[in-house]
């Protein structure tokens, strides 16, 4: 019997009767890859129009990108806010969810349903409303600005991912350990950080890449000296396809590639315990 | 399975009980909203007993547990243990040794650092501790345990693990939530026996908390039944079992059929124009025959009550093989069935008949269990 | 368990009862307190200046309340052909993600956990890569001497390049591949849950495959799909990075419009009212749809 004419898991159809389902699904898979992967290729051209693959291979777009006090300030500031963002959003996603999963209280829903609000609002409301508001205060074009409002779209995601962290955690080992001695802030240093720890780096990485990675609200409230790599790239991709972009597009393809996989490391080495 | 562990602890030192404190809890109770989850609860535990809470699920042991614990703060109620009132007292700061149902060990830390984990909350410097930590070991059979990581022990190499972890410090009260219920029937039975030897080696008085009456049975010096949010009744296993207190109790500890019985103005009551008992002084109006089914027997064709024997006639309904014991049911009218439970072996009393025979039933007047009240409690 | 009595005449000397309860309340206070500095962030960001955008809609020009801003929206047909926009993206978007997304799910839900993880990659990745970064992808995919065109070209589909970018095909091809991530997820997690022995038994009772696949498996996973569909329709009617690169000014969405009217006319009046009525849609489609499917377990990972 080859493999295609067993059957396939939980049904009778064999995977022979299933080939469609595969190519369907290799192709889907395709579309989702390839065109991210597919500008890492384009960046080495020596052309000024991209092109696939590029005919004379070169560094020129690095070069350019690297040389240019814009683009490299630019940089700077989006690692800033995104590391400033993680700072904030980790140990505030931490506190919220574990009181909100340890709290019996009656207002904990209402409280989870205004913590998780950034990822209902439409982000242009936010964009615009942070900057109305900036605008009184003198906050925009603030690095202090940026970390904060990143920070709230940080938030619910920092919620959700530790929230899921502490349901797989038996709780009662935070008891035994007062049982033992530790007050609730000790057990919970010792005993409930260290085993939800995959979670809370997992939160931590996602804060900094919504950060790093967000464009509408870096538009409206961050500019001059503090605008983002986002914001640069976004006015560059409006006017005109500025080959650069394909190598800094490449080098951000590779920074999520390899926080994604760092996090599946830790996950399957978590699990692995 | 863990072969290389031996039948039971070494129990070499005498009880040591001084360091044990006794338990008083009075007037305990928590509410959620309109239901009693402990309703105005006195319990007094002696110093260093083996005290079981037995209830089925819900019925408040384990909100007693807890509330010992600090876990679960009562509405109202005093704790204490000993002199020290300790109610608003924070879990950390009660010395209480605990063991859950699920371990709870610390997965990232190995079995020394689980076991050395109080002490070295308490100040308790590297070397002493690992002294410790190691005749801890040697108390539950694990020496040489140390280094392993907990996924590498088997359920009940981790059982033990905690209660190392519970005792190590020295609390002078330790507190076990279903500890056994996660492992399998035979492992079960053999770390009942266990415990019952650590408890008498260590003297602290314990609280144990167990929905399986058999548990409570074998383990307990004394066991509080807990039904409802209230304390049906504390006595020692033998207590409870032959003279249960109400329907409830003799109905949740072991086999029985209830028979109700009717009373006469002289107060003597009598199952069947069979007189069972008297009331006393007792005005209850209904009364009930608890039968034990191992306690009948199978009377001659011809045997009739007596100064001794109670004996109840009945037709065979059917009999069903069980392994240890051979469990008979004999109707003795339309609606009523008694259960017989007798042994396999070759000298046990023999089967009663076939299903449809004739057959008499004798239960001795010393075992007879009479309760006030009716079959529902 | 016992009930209480009506009148309160249990026996009982409520002994530290008082002290208990300030016990009680200190600890649930002192654990709510944890939520506070999260809670401030989204009071700043989110609530307050929503509030003050919420006002200003509702002023006129005299400063005064007034609702002309709403008023306007009715009167221009320019904003008719927003929403409309608005709405056949975020639909026709939501449909590309079904079609595209239940087959994948259904394919990494039947494969053994270990193979479905390594493929799963596939979706995850893209989800962290930045959304520029695959919009400006698509741009480069799609332009008149893209790679696309010219394969098409090479292979003889069409002789002279077609205009994929700067036009809804091109926000569509983009926004469709942005959110696919968003509907795979929650619905492979929802096909994971379905027991299988569910499809034996179907299977046992003498359903073939398709039927017992209709009749079994497709309902079981609907609230999954429906939960990831309402998250794409929801991202989308807000979306503003994808039309504005991919559409070329062709694709005008709610959220590109209220940015147009910021940047042209500087009034905030219009903007915040767009705006308002953007908000209103999206909390009025996740209302019904969790009023209806009862999953805001699904949605927000809650019991």
């Amino acid at each position: 019997m080859t493999w295609w004419s067993r059957p396939a898991a939980d049904t009778q159809i064999t995977h022979g009767s299933r080939l469609w389902l595969y190519v369907l699904s290799a192709i889907i898979m395709l579309l989702l890859v390839a065109p991210t992967l597919i500008v890492v290729p384009m960046s080495f051209s020596d052309s000024q129009y991209l092109e696939f693959p590029p005919s004379i291979w070169s560094l020129r777009w690095y070069e350019e990108y690297l040389g240019s006090a814009k683009w490299m300030r630019a940089t700077a500031t989006s690692f800033q806010v995104g590391f400033l963002t993680m700072l904030v959003a980790t140990p505030l996603g931490i506190m919220a969810a574990y009181a909100l999963f340890v709290s019996r209280h009656r207002a904990t829903r209402a409280i989870f349903l205004l913590l998780i609000t950034p990822m209902i609002v439409p982000v242009i409301l936010i964009a615009i409303g942070t900057f109305y508001a900036y605008g009184r205060v003198g906050m925009n074009n603030t690095i202090a600005g940026l970390v904060l409002a990143h920070s709230a779209l940080a938030l619910p995601i920092a919620i959700i991912v530790i929230t899921a962290g502490l349901r797989s955690y038996d709780l009662s080992q935070e008891q035994v350990a007062r049982s033992l001695g530790a007050t609730r802030t000790k057990a919970f240093f010792l005993i409930t950080l260290p085993q939800i720890r995959f979670s809370v780096i997992t939160a931590a990485l996602l804060s900094f890449l919504t950060s790093f990675d967000e464009v509408i609200i870096a538009i409206f409230v961050s500019g001059g000296a503090n605008a983002t790599l986002t914001k640069h790239m976004f006015a560059a991709l409006r006017d005109y396809i500025d080959p650069t972009i394909a190598a800094i597009s490449t080098i951000m393809v590779i920074l999520s590639s390899a926080l994604l996989l760092l996090t599946q490391f830790l996950g399957s080495k978590g699990r692995g315990n | 399975m863990d072969s290389r562990l031996k039948l039971s602890f070494a129990v070499t030192d005498a009880p040591q009980g001084t360091t044990a404190l006794p338990i008083e809890i009075r007037d305990l109770t928590k509410r959620y909203g309109s239901v009693y989850a402990l309703n105005s609860v006195d319990l007094d535990v002696h110093s260093g007993e083996f005290l079981t809470l037995l209830g089925p699920s819900g019925s408040g042991k384990t909100t007693l547990l807890m509330a010992i614990a600090g876990f679960n703060r009562p509405d109202s109620g005093s704790i204490r243990f000993g002199e020290d009132e300790v109610i608003l007292t924070p879990p950390h700061k009660r010395e209480v040794g605990m063991v859950f149902q699920s371990y709870a060990l610390f997965p990232h830390m190995n079995v020394a650092e689980n076991i050395g984990f109080p002490l070295k909350l308490r100040g308790i410097s590297g070397a002493e501790r690992a002294t410790r930590v190691e005749e801890a070991l040697e108390t539950i059979q694990l020496s040489g345990f140390g280094a392993r990581n907990i996924d590498q022990l088997s359920g009940g190499q981790r059982q033990r693990v905690a209660l190392a972890r519970a005792f190590v410090f020295g609390p002078r009260i330790l507190l076990m939530d279903e500890p056994l219920s996660a492992l399998d029937k035979k492992l079960r039975e053999r770390m009942q026996i266990e415990l019952k030897h650590l408890h008498r080696k260590l003297g602290v008085t314990t609280v144990y908390v167990t929905h399986d009456q058999r548990e409570a049975l074998t383990m307990s010096d004394r066991i509080a039944v807990i039904n409802d949010g209230e304390l049906v009744q504390l006595d020692t296993p033998e207590v409870i079992y032959n003279s249960p207190a109400n329907a409830f109790v003799a109905d949740f500890i072991g086999e029985s059929t209830m028979l109700p019985l009717t009373r006469d103005d002289a107060g003597a009551l009598s199952f069947r124009g069979q007189k069972v008992g008297d009331a006393g002084t007792d005005q209850s109006k209904d009364w009930t025959l608890v039968v034990r089914p191992e306690r009948l027997f199978f009377a001659g064709a011809g045997a009739e009550t007596d100064d001794q024997t109670i004996v109840l006639k009945g037709v065979m309904r059917e009999a069903v093989f069980q392994g240890e014991s051979e469990m008979a049911l004999v109707a003795i009218d339309d609606d009523t069935e008694v259960a017989v439970r007798f042994g396999t072996g070759g000298r046990a009393s023999p089967a009663g008949g076939n299903t449809g025979d004739q057959v008499s039933i004798g239960l001795d007047r010393t075992d007879v269990i009479i309760i006030p009240g009716g079959q529902a409690a | 368990m016992a009930r209480a009595d009506a009148d309160g005449s249990r026996s009982g000397r409520h002994l530290h009862e008082a002290a208990l309860k300030r016990q009680h309340a200190r600890e649930q206070w002192s654990i709510l307190s944890l939520v506070v500095p999260a809670t401030i962030v989204i009071v700043l960001i989110i609530l307050i200046p929503l509030s003050w955008l919420f006002y200003l809609s509702f002023l006129g020009d005299n400063g005064g309340f007034s609702l002309e801003n709403y008023h306007k929206m009715t009167q221009y047909k320019s904003y008719y052909r927003i929403f409309v926009t608005t709405f056949q993206v975020s639909i026709l978007t939501t449909l590309a993600c079904i079609a595209l997304g239940y087959p994948l799910a259904f394919f990494l839900a039947q494969l053994p956990p270990r193979w479905a993880g390594v493929f799963m990659l596939a979706v995850l990745l893209p989800f962290w890569t930045s959304l520029l970064v695959r919009t400006y992808a698509w741009l480069v995919l799609l332009q008149k001497r893209g790679i696309l065109n010219e394969f098409a070209m090479q292979v003889g589909l069409w002789e002279t390049p077609i205009k994929l970018v700067h036009n809804m095909t091109g926000t569509l091809i983009g926004m469709a591949h942005i959110m696919l991530p968003f509907l795979i997820l929650p619905l492979y997690n929802a096909m994971r849950k379905i027991d299988k022995d569910m499809m034996h038994a179907a299977a046992n009772l003498g359903a073939n495959p398709i039927n017992a696949f209709w009749r079994v498996y497709f309902p079981l996973s609907l609230p999954g799909m429906v939960a990831g569909s309402l998250i794409v329709f929801v991202l989308c009617l807000g979306f503003y990075v994808t039309p504005a690169v991919l559409g070329g000014g062709r694709v005008i969405m709610v959220s590109n419009q209220i940015t147009a009217i910021l940047e042209n006319q500087f009034d905030w009046g219009a903007a915040s009212a767009l705006g308002v009525v953007l908000l209103v849609a999206t909390t009025f489609t996740l209302y019904v749809a969790a009023r209806l499917f009862r999953f805001d377990a699904a949605l927000f990972g809650r019991d």
